[in-house]
Order: structure tokens, then C-alpha cells, then sequence
């Protein structure tokens, strides 16, 4: 078969080598982006031990859950299945370990960062808090 | 020779196979034939994908056609306080999934159980809750408490899923009922 000649290898090869390189490059420039456009916001070094501690934090709320946590919906552990507090369904794991989707979209990270911090904490998170956020959840594996 | 030959056959399976993406029209495909096909539907099946990810990712996508239009653009225009949850959309999305909710809204649609729950409506009501309309209520007002508010794996009537396994194929008969921990439902 020409197939297996070294050039119609290469012919082959290349192009499948770079449209794979350029998928995990799309997952890495979503996180680097958004980290980038806090960044022009104000934010510096995000940092994931401070992102630790703002998803662990409870706040007081006037409304029907007077104490919310991110961990409220999403529980602790990033690698299990979360549980919506008010609807009960289900909610994937946050970790882009588990559950490959996560983090692969700016329009669904600005999106949740937006209500969920209003719901959680009666406001919108600063860029240094979404920034070190990110990275918190960037860095949540399994193993 | 040979490697010209395996490429154009590779050109050609492609092209064969991509053929039915381009001739499929979803939208239409899907209403016409759930309203001719299938005359026995309560109300239309969902099929609209940004509906089902938008909305669909904290609870159940809701039929449009169990509210009136006046529901769903009140419910639309309040999304910063749904219901105790915060459910903002940017607005390309929203204007898209409030045209998909009107147009498919039970004043506008001829299903069976979307014109029941419609004509049960008091025209100066402008209802939010599916649970609180008169059909909706006269339709389980046999049903215990303890099967739903005392039944853990139901919890309240928001979850019509729970209870009406097809739901989200707009199946709302007796006969899908299925009551967890109980059974089929039949009076």
C-alpha cells in the first residue's frame, strides 16, 4: 500500500497531530484567557489556596438558604457529582479531570461566575476572586 | 493510482454520510410530525436544544405550552430572582428561549392538555407556577401528600419528572404516571 511510504505517513499525520495539539491548546487558552482579561481588570497572580478558601466560605443570605457556600450545590469534593439545593438535580463534577467540559467555555464560566456568585454571596465576585477561583477548580483532581 | 482511488472514496463517504445533516430541518421536522403523528400528546415534546442547556441545567425543562405567553415574559423578564435562584441570561440567549417559550406558550398551542390548562386560567392572572394553575390543581387534587411533600424522592409537584416518567416528551396520561415508591397512579 502507498499508505506506508514515510511521506503519505507525514501527509497524514501532520495534520491529525495538529488538529489534536490545537484541542488541548483550545482547553488551556479558556482558562489563560479569562485569567488574562482579570488581569486587565485589576487582578494579579491568581492564587488557588485564597480560591480554596472563598468556595469553602459560608455566607448569610436573607432569602430561603440563609447559609450558602459554593459547596452548598457542588459539595467539597470537586471530583463527585453536586446536587442543586432547591431543585435536587444533579449537578456534574466541577473538576476538569472528571469531567472533561468543564472550564472549555468562556461564555459558561462568565455565565455561572455571575449568578452563582450573586446567589451565593449577594454580589458579584471581584476579578481577583473569580481569577483565583479558576484556578482553584483548574487544580482539582482525583488522583 | 491506488492512493488517488482510496482518497476519493474517502471524499465520497464523507459526502454520503453528511448528506442527511444538510437535508434535515429539526425544528420543522419535529413539530409537524409530533402534531399529525401523534394526535394522543398532551402537549409538544421538547426539542430545543438551547431551552434544555439553559434551563434545563438547574431543573426540569418545563413544556412551554403548561403557561400562557403573559406567564413566560413576566418569568423572563424577572430571571435575577427565579424563584430564590439567581437565573440571568445574556440577552441574545434570553430573547431566543422567550421566542421558543411564546411560540410554543398553551394560548398559542393546539394540544390537548396545553388548551386545558390555558382555559383554566383566569384571563387577568398572570400565573408563574405550573402548580398553582386551576387544571394542574384539579388534576392531582387526589393525590396525597405523603406520595409527594412526605415522598423523599419526590418532594413537591415541581418535579413533574419524578412522577411523569415521559414528561419531557410532553406525556403527561395516567397510564406514564409512575409514583416512586408507590407505583402506577390510577383513580
Amino acid at each position: 500500500m502507498s499508505y506506508r511510504t514515510p511521506l503519505s505517513a507525514l501527509l497524514i499525520g501532520l495534520p491529525l497531530y495538529f488538529s489534536f495539539s490545537g484541542l488541548i491548546q483550545a482547553d488551556k487558552t479558556t482558562v489563560s484567557q479569562l485569567l488574562d482579561s482579570y488581569n486587565n481588570l485589576g487582578a494579579t497572580v491568581a492564587d488557588s489556596k485564597k480560591g480554596e478558601v472563598l468556595w469553602k466560605k459560608t455566607y448569610i443570605s436573607n432569602g430561603e438558604f440563609p447559609q450558602r457556600s459554593c459547596t452548598t450545590c457542588h459539595t467539597e469534593d470537586l471530583t463527585k457529582t453536586g446536587k442543586h439545593i432547591k431543585t435536587g438535580k444533579e449537578i456534574k463534577p466541577m473538576s476538569p479531570t472528571t469531567n472533561p467540559d468543564r472550564l472549555t467555555s468562556i461564555k459558561k464560566i462568565k455565565k455561572w461566575f455571575k449568578r452563582n456568585c450573586k446567589w451565593t454571596m449577594g454580589r458579584e465576585c471581584t476579578p481577583q476572586e473569580k481569577a483565583d477561583m479558576l484556578v482553584f477548580i483548574e487544580n482539582q483532581t482525583n488522583f | 493510482m491506488k492512493s488517488l482511488l482510496a482518497i476519493s472514496s474517502i471524499v465520497f463517504t464523507i459526502g454520503v454520510l453528511s448528506i442527511p445533516a444538510v437535508w434535515s430541518d429539526d425544528d420543522f421536522n419535529w413539530k409537524e410530525m409530533g402534531k399529525y403523528r401523534d394526535k394522543s400528546s398532551d402537549v409538544a415534546a421538547l426539542t430545543n436544544p438551547l431551552y434544555k442547556e439553559e434551563c434545563g441545567s438547574c431543573h426540569m425543562s418545563y413544556p412551554p405550552g403548561l403557561l400562557p405567553e403573559r406567564s413566560w415574559l413576566r418569568m423572563m423578564s424577572g430571571l435575577e430572582d427565579h424563584f430564590g435562584d439567581n437565573a440571568e441570561l445574556d440577552s441574545d440567549t434570553a430573547r431566543l428561549i422567550e421566542q421558543f417559550l411564546v411560540t410554543n406558550s398553551a394560548d398559542k398551542s393546539d394540544y390537548r392538555k396545553s388548551a386545558r390548562f390555558n382555559q383554566s386560567i383566569n384571563k387577568s392572572n398572570i400565573p408563574l407556577r405550573i402548580s398553582e394553575v386551576s387544571y394542574f390543581k384539579h388534576e392531582h387534587d387526589e393525590i396525597p401528600q405523603r406520595l409527594v411533600s412526605g415522598n423523599p424522592q419526590v418532594k413537591s409537584f415541581s418535579d413533574c419528572i419524578a412522577c411523569h416518567i415521559n414528561a419531557e416528551q410532553g406525556q403527561f396520561n395516567e397510564d406514564d404516571v409512575k409514583i416512586p415508591g408507590y407505583g402506577q397512579w390510577d383513580d
